[in-house]
Order: structure tokens, then C-alpha cells, then sequence
């Protein structure tokens, strides 16, 4: 077997265990959020399929492929069924460039827990974050249907509104790091024994609240606002094509949870983690898993922002404060260390 | 760029993005043919509340999205700009670091005049 060859298999079998494990994340994410919203709300949530109703999110995904699939009169077919696809292929392949975990060398192998260490990683995750917003724009408008149309736009605004903030808070760690390939982001948080969360407070409060902006999460869930837009953007879509709108969201929330640990709170880092490296597996997982929660926790505490707060909110104080971060940031490098 | 690099980085971004579209269309093809097909043209009108939609939904726009777009692109070139500019920053000696971040500081003034601008013409009001 040629090098190539057993690149492409190894990229395989990551790819398709990563793909496994998102839609596993996927299908617990929507159970863990209807637990967790009800635990705050004090009710019981889910319990009635499998113990405490832990195979809900089996029935509901039976159900969702079971369910007549329609298509408005006025759609654009092609466009119609290429939107769902345009949003959850960024979904699935963002995480592609995360590590989990440290190289672990085994009889002389050399393990990477990483689909692909790219060096422009931080650029790959930007990049392929802002092509969601083509699957959004699309489905709005090939649905030919008012809400769908205004939910579309509204939320088009919204995520390029907040991808300024959002890219620029990637800047702090870059500059810390010096690269922009994520493993060397984790090795620089190793080497200077922090991680980059305490260093770059704001930095890192900003680049949590403009992902949840990006990922049209509450208190930023404008496209979702079912009092005024019914659905937003995927009012028209039905059976599984609705569920994979939804799938790219729960997705993203994982994608961004593991960027936020990976950028700013050491990523794969934890005690022992170079003695044993599969470790580091468990220490992300830990962390993912409390930026999720904390998720699910503000949208169970906060209300919904009205429109005009939330563009005033992205343009008028998280573009300027995270410009004045990236520059504050740099001075001090040069001047100061 | 060197074969090496496209080998070895992106030729498993390749693999990836193609594992995930065929698990898409299979999503998309398999909720197209599961489910029973029972149409029937109410059922196909827009979704409007009950309402029976006057016109179709592709009218005129207000043009503050537009405006949104095109600060977007303008400001996004700023921030596509602050990503070499941090890599490179250090890495070539403290003369250059400070002549860096001099340029750095000159580009973001001159942007953030033009910033000032369009938030006292009120073009980031939202009413």
C-alpha cells in the first residue's frame, strides 16, 4: 500500500467515527435539552420511551424520516433540496481540524487524534463556519413563502453581523500562539502553563456570546421566533429535511463548544494527559459537555433580544471591543513581553 | 504548496467533506421516499397562519439588509487582514513587530473613521 492510500483510509475511518459521534452528540443534545429545560422549569421532560426516556431520541428520529416530506407549490426545487444539504455539510465536517487528544505513539506508530492538522486550521474553521449562512439565505428564499423569507433575511443579517466579532476574537489566541493551526493553540497553552481564557477574558466572553449569535442560539434564536415568524426560515420544510436544519444547529453547538475549549480553555490539556494520551479524549469531552450545558442553560434563563438590541448589540459594542482587544492584545506583545 | 502539504492536510478534509455529503443526500433521499405521499394543493400552499397567501413571497427588500452586506464585506476585509498580520507579528524581530503594529494601528484608524461615519449617519439603527 502506497502513502496516499493509507492516508485516505485513515481520514476515512476518522471522518466516518467523527460523523458517528456528531450525530450520537445530536440525537443526546436534543434529549439533554429537553431535560434540562425542564429540570429548570421543574418538570420531568422526556421519561416514557426506555429508561428515563433515553430512547426518545431514536423515536423521534424514526418518526421525523416517517413523516410526509412536502414541498410548497412555488419552491425552487433544486434549490429547495440542496438548502438542508448547504447547512449541514459545515456542520459535519468543522470539528475535522479539532484535536482531541495529544499524538500518541504506540510501537513506533504515530496515533493522531485529528482528521487533519491543518496549518491554517483557525482560517479552515472560519471559513467553512460562514458557508452555513448560503443554506440559510437559500432556504428562505426557495420556499417561496413570507415567513421563510423574513426569517431568512433576519437571520442572514444576524450571523454576518456577528461574524466580524466572532472572527476577530479568534485573533487573541492566534497572536499568543503565533500559528494558526489549532494543535500549536493547544501546545502554546501548554507551554505557558494557562489556559488562554484568563488571558484573554474578553476576548473569550466575546467569542462565546457572537457563537451563540452564529449558531442562532437563545437569547439570539431571532429566526426561531415562533411568535412572530412561525419557524423562520424553515417554516415550509417537513419530515427528515426539517430534522437535518435542526441537526446542523445541534451540530454547530457541538462544533463551537469544541472551538471555544480548543481557542481558549486548553483544549485536550488535563492532568496526565501526555503519559496518556486517549485522555486528553475524556478531558475535552468534560469540557464540551459544560460549554453545552451552559448553553442549554442560558436559553432556559434568558429572553429572547429584540431585533434592533441584537444588531445594535453586534455592531456597536462586540465589533469595537473586539477590535480594541485584538490591537490592546498586540501592544502589549510587542511592548510590554 | 508543497504535494507533501496537500497530502497530508487536505486530502482528509477531501475524504471528510465527501463522507458528509453522502450522508446528507442519503438523509435527504431517504426522507423523500419514506414517508407517504398524500398531497394535495392546500396542503402545498405557503404556510400563512391559515391565511390564503395574496402574491407570491419574493417582493422588495428593505434595503438596510443590503446595507448590512455591504458593511459586512467591508469590515470582514479588516478582519481577513488581522489574520496574517497575527501570525506574522513576532516572529521577525522587535523592529518589525513595531513597524507591524504601527501599519496595523494606521489601517484600523482610517477604518474606524469611516466606522464613525456610518453609525452617525445611522446606518447600524435598527428601526
Amino acid at each position: 500500500m502506497n502513502e496516499v492510500t493509507v492516508i485516505i483510509i485513515d481520514a476515512a475511518i476518522k471522518a466516518a467515527v467523527m460523523a458517528l459521534v456528531l450525530l450520537t452528540g445530536f440525537a443526546y443534545m436534543t434529549y439533554a435539552e429537553r431535560k434540562v429545560i425542564a429540570g429548570i422549569q421543574v418538570r420531568r421532560g422526556p421519561n416514557r420511551i426506555g429508561p428515563l426516556g433515553l430512547l426518545q431520541p431514536a423515536a423521534d428520529g424514526v418518526k421525523l424520516f416517517l413523516k410526509e416530506d412536502m414541498m410548497p407549490t412555488g419552491a425552487d426545487k433544486l434549490m429547495f433540496n440542496l438548502a438542508p444539504i448547504i447547512t449541514s455539510i459545515p456542520a459535519l465536517v468543522i470539528m475535522a481540524v479539532i484535536p482531541v487528544a495529544p499524538d500518541w505513539i504506540v510501537n513506533g506508530y504515530t496515533v493522531r487524534f485529528v482528521v487533519a492538522d491543518l496549518n491554517v486550521g483557525v482560517l479552515y474553521l472560519l471559513a467553512i463556519g460562514s458557508i452555513a449562512v448560503y443554506g440559510i439565505v437559500l432556504a428562505g428564499w426557495a420556499s417561496d413563502s413570507k415567513y421563510s423569507m423574513m426569517g431568512g433575511l433576519r437571520s442572514t443579517a444576524q450571523v454576518i453581523s456577528y461574524e466580524l466579532a466572532f472572527g476577530l476574537s479568534m485573533v487573541g489566541p492566534m497572536l499568543l500562539a503565533q500559528s494558526m493551526s489549532l494543535r500549536d493553540i493547544v501546545h502554546a497553552q501548554e507551554a505557558r502553563g494557562i489556559w488562554f481564557m484568563f488571558l484573554q477574558p474578553i476576548g473569550f466572553l466575546l467569542f462565546f456570546i457572537t457563537g451563540l449569535a452564529e449558531l442562532n442560539r437563545a437569547p439570539f434564536d431571532m429566526p426561531e421566533a415562533e411568535q412572530e415568524l412561525t419557524a423562520g426560515y424553515f417554516t415550509e420544510y417537513s419530515s427528515m429535511r426539517f430534522g437535518m436544519f435542526f441537526m446542523a444547529e445541534y451540530i454547530k453547538m457541538i462544533a463551537v463548544s469544541g472551538m471555544v475549549v480548543t481557542l481558549y480553555m486548553g483544549g485536550y490539556l488535563g492532568p496526565f494527559v501526555n503519559q496518556f494520551p486517549p485522555l486528553g479524549i475524556a478531558y475535552f469531552s468534560a469540557k464540551v459537555f459544560f460549554l453545552l450545558f451552559t448553553m442549554i442553560w442560558i436559553r432556559g434563563t434568558l429572553p429572547r433580544l429584540r431585533y434592533d438590541q441584537l444588531m445594535s448589540f453586534g455592531w456597536k459594542f462586540a465589533l469595537p471591543v473586539a477590535m480594541l482587544n485584538v490591537l490592546a492584545t498586540a501592544i502589549v506583545l510587542v511592548y510590554v513581553m | 504548496m508543497s504535494t507533501e502539504i496537500l497530502t497530508t492536510q487536505y486530502l482528509p478534509i477531501a475524504v471528510t467533506f465527501i463522507i458528509a455529503t453522502a450522508l446528507c443526500a442519503f438523509i435527504v433521499w431517504a426522507s423523500g421516499n419514506l414517508g407517504p405521499k398524500r398531497n394535495t394543493d392546500k396542503k402545498l400552499m405557503p404556510y400563512e397562519s391559515g391565511m390564503t397567501p395574496i402574491g407570491g413571497a419574493n417582493r422588495r427588500i428593505p434595503v438596510r439588509y443590503y446595507l448590512i452586506a455591504v458593511l459586512f464585506i467591508l469590515f470582514d476585509i479588516e478582519v481577513i487582514f488581522f489574520l496574517p498580520w497575527a501570525i506574522a507579528l513576532l516572529q521577525n524581530g522587535t523592529s518589525f513587530a513595531q513597524f507591524a503594529l504601527a501599519e496595523m494601528l494606521i489601517f484600523t484608524i482610517t477604518l474606524v473613521v469611516g466606522y464613525i461615519y456610518v453609525w452617525k449617519r445611522g446606518a447600524l439603527n435598527w428601526e
